[in-house]
Order: C-alpha cells, then sequence, then structure tokens
C-alpha cells in the first residue's frame, strides 16, 4: 500500500494556539471598551493610571504576545500558501519571526522602560 | 475525524475547468486522497463565506503589516509624556491618518467577528450550508456597520 505521508503534524498544535491566542485577545478587548465606556472615554490622565497599573501592563504583555504568536501562525500560512520556491519562503518566515521578535522586546520596552 | 464544513463548497462558473490529478483506478488510489485541484482565479465567482474568508486573510496579513507597527508607535507615543499624547492626538486629527485608521479599524472589526464566527463553527454552529450563508453576511454587514458608526464617530 502507497501511503503519502503529508505534513509534520504541528497543525493541530498551531490550530489550537491560533483559537486560543484569539480569545485572549478579544477578552482585552472588551476589558478596554468595558472601561472607555464605564469612563465615558480616555483622557489622558486615565490612559497614564492604567499604564501605571501592574495588572494592566501584564494584562497588555499577554495581549501583545499573544497577538504576536497568532501573527506568527497567519503569516507562516499565507507564506505557505502563495510562496512557491523555498528559499524565498524561508527567508520571508526567517524575517517575520525577527519582526515579531523585535515587535515583543519594543513593547516590552514601552511597558516597563524607564520613562 | 472533523468533517469538511460546507463553507469550503466553491460555485465553479460553466466553462471552468478544474485541472488536477486524474482519476485513478481503486488498485493504485493512495489512502490520502490527491488534495490539490488548480482553480482559475480569474474564472471562479466566490460564495459569500469565501469572501469573508479571503477578507480574513486580507484584514490579518493589513494588520501584521500595517496595523502592529503603527500600533506600537502610538503607544509609546501615547505614554512618553503629555506632549507626545498631544503629539499623538493632533496626529490623529489629520484627515489622512483618519483615513488610514478607519481603514485599520475595519481590519479589526471585520477580522475579529469573521474571527468568532470560525470559532462557532469549530463548535459547529451554522455549519449546514443556508446558516454558514446568512453567519457570512451577518459578519459582513455588522464589520462594515460597526467601521460607519467609529468613522462617523471619528470624523
Amino acid at each position: 500500500m502507497n501511503r503519502i505521508i503529508v505534513g509534520a503534524h504541528y497543525g493541530l498544535k498551531d490550530w489550537l494556539a491560533q483559537r486560543l491566542t484569539a480569545v485572549t485577545m478579544a477578552l482585552y478587548t472588551l476589558l478596554w471598551l468595558m472601561i472607555a465606556g464605564y469612563h465615558g472615554g480616555v483622557d489622558h490622565d486615565l490612559w497614564q493610571a492604567l499604564f501605571a497599573n501592574t495588572a494592566f501592563r501584564v494584562a497588555t504583555l499577554l495581549f501583545g504576545l499573544a497577538l504576536l504568536w497568532h501573527a506568527w501562525i497567519g503569516m507562516r500560512d499565507i507564506w505557505m500558501d502563495y510562496i512557491k520556491p523555498t528559499a524565498l519562503r524561508l527567508t520571508l518566515e526567517m524575517l517575520t519571526v525577527v519582526v515579531l521578535l523585535c515587535y515583543a522586546g519594543w513593547l516590552i520596552d514601552i511597558l516597563w522602560g524607564a520613562r | 475525524m472533523r468533517r469538511l464544513p460546507v463553507y469550503f463548497s466553491v460555485r465553479i462558473e460553466p466553462g471552468c475547468d478544474i485541472v488536477g490529478p486524474k482519476p485513478m483506478s481503486s488498485v493504485e488510489r493512495p489512502v490520502t486522497k490527491p488534495r490539490p485541484v488548480y482553480l482559475s482565479l480569474l474564472r471562479i465567482r466566490l460564495p459569500l463565506p469565501g469572501i469573508v474568508s479571503i477578507l480574513h486573510r486580507i484584514s490579518g496579513a493589513g494588520l501584521f503589516l500595517v496595523g502592529l507597527p503603527l500600533l506600537l508607535v502610538s503607544m509609546q507615543w501615547s505614554l512618553a509624556s503629555p506632549e507626545s499624547f498631544e503629539a499623538l492626538r493632533a496626529t490623529l486629527a489629520n484627515p489622512l491618518a483618519k483615513i488610514v485608521l478607519i481603514g485599520l479599524i475595519w481590519a479589526y472589526v471585520h477580522h475579529f467577528c469573521a474571527g468568532i464566527r470560525y470559532l462557532l463553527l469549530d463548535i459547529h454552529q451554522f455549519i449546514d450550508l443556508k446558516p454558514t450563508r446568512q453567519s457570512s453576511a451577518v459578519v459582513l454587514v455588522v464589520s462594515l456597520g460597526l467601521t460607519l458608526i467609529i468613522g462617523a464617530l471619528l470624523w
């Protein structure tokens, strides 16, 4: 019998990660809507107060990491679907990883850097 | 084994040939079906769920390429000092910036609504042909409507 071997079995893990990160981001979005709705808008004082709160910063970091992980899976799917030459595809995938890691560092710097 | 949801169905216009592997006899047919089927992009007409699907992909790519760097820059500006907070607000008051922002808001809202629909499809809601078409119409209308409302408030 000729079985065709397909994939490296990362599909299910990525499928699940895509959904868990999506739910994380949706909850954070709802949190923002509730805060803005409760205060009737967001001004500079509220903005500063929110980001001075460690719990809020941790929630924002969690949202950011979920976003970057989600973006990695989504962008990799796009490169896999449309970019046929392997060398070009791997280059784009690596660039995506590097950019996302830089964004992660940038986000941490914004949230916890000296200011 | 998960059943393929019906929203993957593609309406093929007359005269649009499906080019794919030749049919095999039952003896030589492998256990896994040969999957790639090549369709002419210019000649197939996507059903409503297909339009929601490709817009989900396009909005996701836009959010990564444009939205993510702009979000980080805005966050940095908004938190650095009261002056830079005001500078950000002044920049966003520019009509061109507003157009970009409204585009990104549509991308976020569409990606959000279409994503919720996929989560519902995952738990086998709206999985039949008629409900799945209706839910994709709802996604398109709600995301455009919300974008119009937010856009009007911003302007």
